[in-house]
């Protein structure tokens, strides 16, 4: 699954922003989800578990969801991302590559594709949060 | 806020021995045709190829080869479909037949995207078929794609070599590996684009005629394969090997 890709990039990265800060063992790990990539939060949730290396074996994983917000970039009409009115194909495409939403989306205003992602695209570590090591 | 996609996509492509973007200044100068042509002739030779088209808002890698009815298997990200034996990637499986008008950080991203999530396995040739110029799509090859080398495709004309030139002081200034300038569409042969290559401090490989017969052999790997256009990129394809 996908999910597991991303949940490959959180890990590493976290491991690597860990090495950089000193830190030992990480107990928290935030990842902000942004609806536009319409993860599914258990199996990234499962994958995050299965792929922990051993300097974050106790940590726990907090999710944040951020909705999608969307502004026109002709009109400027604002509107909310409703994954619900996605086909189930339109949906994938999104949930891959988050800029097929200008393939298939239209300002509900204008009908314009040339629309901006101003909130909730792609996943993101937000923080960590660890016992530093002793120099 | 980190991005954890750009963390991974050296491990992608940790199993590519070679990438070879197959770019120009100018578009029209037929970087897709000799892209999807240098792709069949490396596999042909016994190479494992990919092909990923990166040209996101003209793709036609696609049309070239004939591909259709082809999805990417989901298995720990998305693996490419093999097509006429390349592993072969394109924006086209989610956009289908319909334009996606993409601005710059949109491209940058779904570049991102398809760069950390593409499972390519072991290659020993990717080429990419890259959009014109040397705007968002270059750019973030160069900064995203490790080892990445430029192969130049220009026609006879000085309006497209103008173009190459600021393309090659670019990634001479940026230190990418050129592999070389190919010229295409050539009618009259003159010295012209070899002179200048060499002024450029380049490597001039060699020349394809215009082939009249090319436009109908589109979509159709047989045909395409038979003509003289393809036989030329044969025989340029053992500069990149």
């Amino acid at each position: 699954m996908h999910e597991w890709a991303l949940a490959e990039g959180v890990i590493t990265t976290a491991n690597r922003i860990a090495k950089e800060k000193s830190i030992e063992q990480i107990i928290q790990i935030a990842v902000r989800i942004g609806e536009l990539q319409q993860i599914e939060p258990d199996i990234f949730r499962f994958a995050l578990e299965q792929l922990k290396t051993p300097s974050m074996k106790d940590a726990e994983f907090i999710f944040e969801t951020i909705p999608g917000k969307l502004r026109c970039r002709v009109c400027g009409e604002e509107w909310k991302f409703s994954p619900d009115t996605l086909s189930e194909d339109v949906s994938e495409a999104i949930h891959f590559v988050p800029e097929m939403a200008h393939v298939y989306l239209k300002c509900p205003s204008c009908g314009s594709p040339d629309f901006e992602v101003t909130e909730g695209r792609g996943v993101w570590l937000a923080s960590i949060k660890g016992v530093v090591g002793d120099e | 806020m980190s991005d954890p996609r750009l963390e991974i996509i050296g491990r992608r492509l940790e199993k590519v021995k070679k990438i070879i973007a197959v770019s120009s200044g100018k578009g029209g100068v037929g970087k897709s045709v000799v892209a999807s042509s240098l792709a069949l002739a490396l596999r042909e030779k016994g190479y494992k190829v990919g092909l990923l088209d990166l040209d996101f808002t003209s793709p036609a890698t696609h049309v070239i080869l004939g591909i259709e009815g082809l999805y990417p298997e989901e298995e720990y990200g998305i693996v490419p479909p093999l097509a006429h034996g390349l592993r072969y990637m394109s924006i086209t499986y989610y956009s289908l037949d319909k334009p996606a008008p993409l601005r710059g950080a949109d491209v940058s991203d779904a570049i991102i995207e398809l760069l950390a999530i593409t499972r390519w396995g072991e290659l020993d040739h990717l080429v990419i078929d890259m959009p014109p110029g040397i705007g968002d799509a270059t750019l973030d090859t160069i900064r995203l794609i490790p080892g990445i080398n430029f192969l130049i495709v220009t026609t006879p004309s000085r309006v497209a070599y103008e173009t190459v030139r600021k393309q090659l002081a670019l990634l001479k200034a940026l230190r990418v590996p050129v592999i070389g300038v190919i010229e295409n569409m050539v009618m009259s042969p003159t010295a012209y684009i070899e002179e200048q290559t060499a002024k450029d401090g380049e490597r001039y490989l060699g020349m394809i005629e215009y082939d009249p017969k090319w436009e109908g052999a589109l979509g159709d790997t047989e045909r395409l394969t038979s003509t003289k256009f393809y036989r030329a990129v044969e025989e340029l394809a053992q500069s990149v090997e």
